[in-house]
Order: C-alpha cells, then structure tokens, then sequence
C-alpha cells in the first residue's frame, strides 16, 4: 500500500499541474476577463476568501444528498428483494423502474416542490429518484445470479424462504449492490443540486445549487467554479465511504467477485 | 435403495432416464460410470429428491424420514465445491446444521470435529478465497457429512482437480467411508477413480441412460495406491472399459 500511492498518484497529479499551469498562464496571457474565466489562483482565492458559505453549502447539499442516498439503499434493496421474489411481479414492474432512470430531474421538480414544499424534503426527494434505479437494477440482478447449485444446496436442507433471503440471495448479492451503490451514490449528489436548483430557496436548503445559481448572478464566476468543485468533492466523499464500507465487507471475497 | 422404474424427460421431450432399475445395498460404496450428459447428474438429484420422476418410484429401506427442517439424511457433494465465500471454513461447514435449527455451540463442535477428520483441524477461521482447490473441496465434503447423512452423493466431485490431489481425497473419502459407514453412490467419468474406490461399478450408456454393467468388483476390500498397479486392477478397468465403449456405441 505504501509503495502503491505515490507512483500511482504521480501521473495524474502532474497532469494535473501541467493543465492548471496552463490555463493559468492562457488566461493571463490571453487577458481573458476573469467572469469569462477565472485562472485558477482567482479560483482558489475565491475558496479561501469564501470558505464559511461554501462549506456550509457543502455540507446542506451533503445532507440531502445523503437523505436521498439513504432512502435509495433501502428502498432499492426493498423493491429488489419484492422483484426478485416472484418473476411475475418482476416482469410486470421492472420495465416501470427504467422511468426512474429516464426522468430528466429538472422537468419533475417543480412537481416535487407541489408535493412537499419548497425546501430539503423536496431537494432529498430529487436526489433519492435519481439514485434509486441504479440500486433495484444491481441489487437485482445479484439476487439473480445466485448459483443453482447453492440454491439445491439450501434446498437440499430444507432452507425456508426467509433463510434463502438472508443466508444465499442477498449476502450473494452484495457485490453487485454495492456497484448499485457507488453509481447512486454519485448520482445523489447530482439529485441533490439539481433539487435545489428548483425547491432550494429556503434557509435549510440553500446549499451549493443555491451558490451556484447566486455567484451567477453576481457574475462571480471564481466563486461559481469554487462551487462546482465542492459539489464534486461531496459526491467523492459520499463515493469514498461506499466503496470503502464496501470493501470492508467484502474483504473475504474473491478479488473477482468484489472488484466489479 | 431401490429404484424402480425410474423415467426422467426434459422439457423439449429428450427422455434422460428410461425405465432405470438399481438396488443398492445400505452401507455400500456404489460407483456411476457413464459418458458425460448421459444422465448419471439426473439420476443423483432425482435420488436426492431435487428433482421429481416422471414415472417409477424410489424407496428407502430402513424409510429415510426427509421432513422440512430436519436434519436431511441424504448429502449431497456437488463438481464444485460450492462454499459461501463470504462465510468462514467453520461457517461453511456448519451450515447445513444452521439450516436444520441446531444451537450455534453444538453445531459449531460438529463442524470442528468433521474438519479435523478431513485434515483442516486449523483452518476453521479461513475463507474459502483464501483455499487450495483441493482444500475447497474437503471443506465441502466435511459440509456434507456434517449432518452423518445415511447416504452421501457425489457428483463427478473431484473432477477439476489434478491426479495426486484427486488420489489423495479418494484416499480420506474412502477412510471417511469406513469409519460413518454410510451408503455412497459416487458419480464419475473416470473408470480407473471408480474402480480404485467402489466395491460395485454400475456402468451406463449413453442417454437415454441403460445399465451395461453391474459389477461387484473383484478386489480386495483394503484399497492401497499400490492397487492402482496391480493386474487384478488392471483387468477390472478394462471390464469397465468394455462395457463403456458398448454403451457409447449402442
């Protein structure tokens, strides 16, 4: 692990100081007017300068997003376990969930602020119907590639329904739901700031799609990139703790079956 | 063990088993021979009452009792090992008991007491991720007899391993045998495996799967490795070979 992390973040850190060195350089070079385009030492003047409002709009985004990702889990897991017990039922309902993951969020926002007031309740509802699909399709599909051979095995010794669930199917489906996982994951955060977009104007909700959306109007377009940059570093913490509870439990596994 | 009768046809109208008779004596080491997909797995899981005959009966005597729930007589090992990889060796091992209700403590001294019969007395704590193939599949077999099944099954199950390993876990089931006593009916393509390990080679066609040869062989009753080079050996498996390529040609 030690030797692992430098030589492995070199290659992107340095392209990473070969880019910013650039665009530095361009925009001063060029004189482009900092609203078009800030460099980036405006940029991190503005994070620094602005630190209270962008980490508290960092954290109320956190929080819906995490409400969000919360529900998601457990409503993925649930309607998964409820698809999977009857191929019926599957086939009926599973074509319904690819609505979830066609729905442009901006269109049904409004909606959202209708039914439950402009605010976090409807900034957590965006982000938990952006994330689910990706849980129910995962978790899905693990429970169904459980081996025929562990199911005769259960079979064999008299396993109930509630033990197949608990002891095969779903321990058996963890790799796949955590793949679910750390796409919604990603997608929560995206959710999040979509929702705020529409039902963030409140105190409680005004996170980073509120700071956005205002360092716009005021043409802080420093402050605007500042945002952007937090909104994607609470998406890689929500991403960062998934995969890591994730590799945790699945520690014993075959690499093959915890790497997907 | 008898079966009488026994008729099995897939869905699509391919009749796998047509009117099978066998008797097998309890207590005895029974090996299936046959070419592959002639219907020695179907005939192992209809016995294991995984599957259902389309005609012909199966009955046990002494009746084996399989209620739901209970401790179910007959095991079953399959051609992989098939072990819950997010469980421990112990886990594993355990499980069939866990299933069938039995408190942790005393289920958890089964499990420990079977793999140290299978020689993994100090791997308990281990994941199956963490095994030889070999230990996998003794893991699976000490999983089988945990629950001192009356008749244990084998599916073609040390296929996938190479020739000493094989030998090897010939040699524990075949101690295993003597010391629980139980009935074996071991399904294999290998003549030279079946004719090291069982007392009575049953040798099949190929599918619809008829009998060919039913044979109580002509060895002694203690199996050495040095058997394997002896001519008595040699003259079983060119009966059973005989009686194979009859079977595939038919």
């Amino acid at each position: 692990m030690k030797t692992w992390f430098p030589s492995a973040a070199l290659a992107p850190l340095s392209a990473l100081a070969v880019l910013l060195g650039l665009w530095e350089g361009l925009t001063r070079l060029l004189a482009i007017p900092a609203w078009l385009l800030p460099p980036p030492s405006a940029i991190a003047a503005a994070a620094v300068r602005d630190a209270a409002p962008l980490l508290s709009a960092a954290l109320t985004t956190g929080r819906s997003a995490l409400v969000g990702f919360g529900l998601s889990a457990a409503v993925g897991v649930l309607a998964a376990i409820i698809l999977s017990s009857s191929r019926p039922l599957e086939r009926a309902f599973y074509p319904y969930t690819l609505f979830l993951q066609t729905v442009p969020i901006i269109a049904i926002a409004p909606l959202l602020v209708l039914w439950f007031g402009p605010g976090a309740r409807a900034v957590a509802a965006s982000s938990f119907i952006v994330s689910l699909f990706p849980v129910i399709a995962n978790t899905l599909s693990g429970m169904r590639s459980v081996e025929p051979a562990l199911k005769d095995l259960f079979r064999l010794y008299g396993a109930r329904r509630l033990a197949m669930l608990w002891k095969l199917e779903l321990p058996a489906a963890l790799p796949h739901l955590f793949t679910g996982l750390r796409v919604a994951s990603g997608l929560a955060v995206i959710g999040a700031i979509g929702g705020e977009f529409v039902a963030g104007f409140s105190e409680d909700a005004a996170g980073l799609g509120i700071l956005v959306l205002s360092a716009y109007r005021q043409l802080r377009t420093d402050l605007l990139f500042a945002a952007v940059l937090a909104a994607s570093g609470v998406g890689l913490a929500l991403f960062g703790a998934v995969s890591l509870t994730g590799a945790r439990l699945l520690r014993h596994w075959h690499p093959s079956a915890s790497d997907s | 063990m008898q079966l009488s009768g026994l008729r099995r046809t897939f869905p699509g109208g391919v009749p796998v088993l047509d009117g099978m008779d066998l008797d097998i004596a309890a207590g005895s080491f029974v090996a299936l021979v046959g070419p592959s997909g002639c219907g020695k797995s179907t005939l192992l899981r209809l016995v294991a009452g995984l599957d259902g005959p389309d005609a012909g009966t199966l009955t046990f005597s002494p009746p084996l009792e399989r209620t739901r729930g209970a401790r179910n007589p007959i095991a079953y090992v399959f051609q992989d090992a098939h072990l819950l990889p997010w469980r421990s060796v112990l886990d594993n091992v355990a499980l069939p008991l866990e299933l069938a209700g039995v408190p942790t403590p005393e289920r958890q001294d089964s499990a420990r007491a079977l793999l140290k019969e299978v020689g993994l007395g100090d791997a308990t704590s281990r994941y199956p991720a963490e095994l030889s193939g070999g230990m996998r599949m003794r893991v699976s077999l000490a999983r089988a007899l945990v629950t001192r099944p009356r008749l244990l099954l084998l599916d073609e199950p040390f296929a996938a391993l190479d020739e000493l390993t094989r030998n090897r876990l010939d040699d524990q089931l075949l101690a295993l045998w003597k010391e629980l006593g139980m009935t074996v009916l071991f399904v294999t393509h290998s003549l030279s495996e079946a004719a090291y390990l069982a007392e009575r080679a049953v040798v099949l066609s190929r599918r619809p799967a008829r009998v060919m040869l039913d044979r109580h062989l002509a060895l002694p009753r203690e199996r050495r490795p040095a058997l394997r080079a002896e001519p008595d050996f040699a003259r079983e498996m060119g009966l059973l070979l005989q009686a194979l390529e009859r079977g595939d040609s038919a």
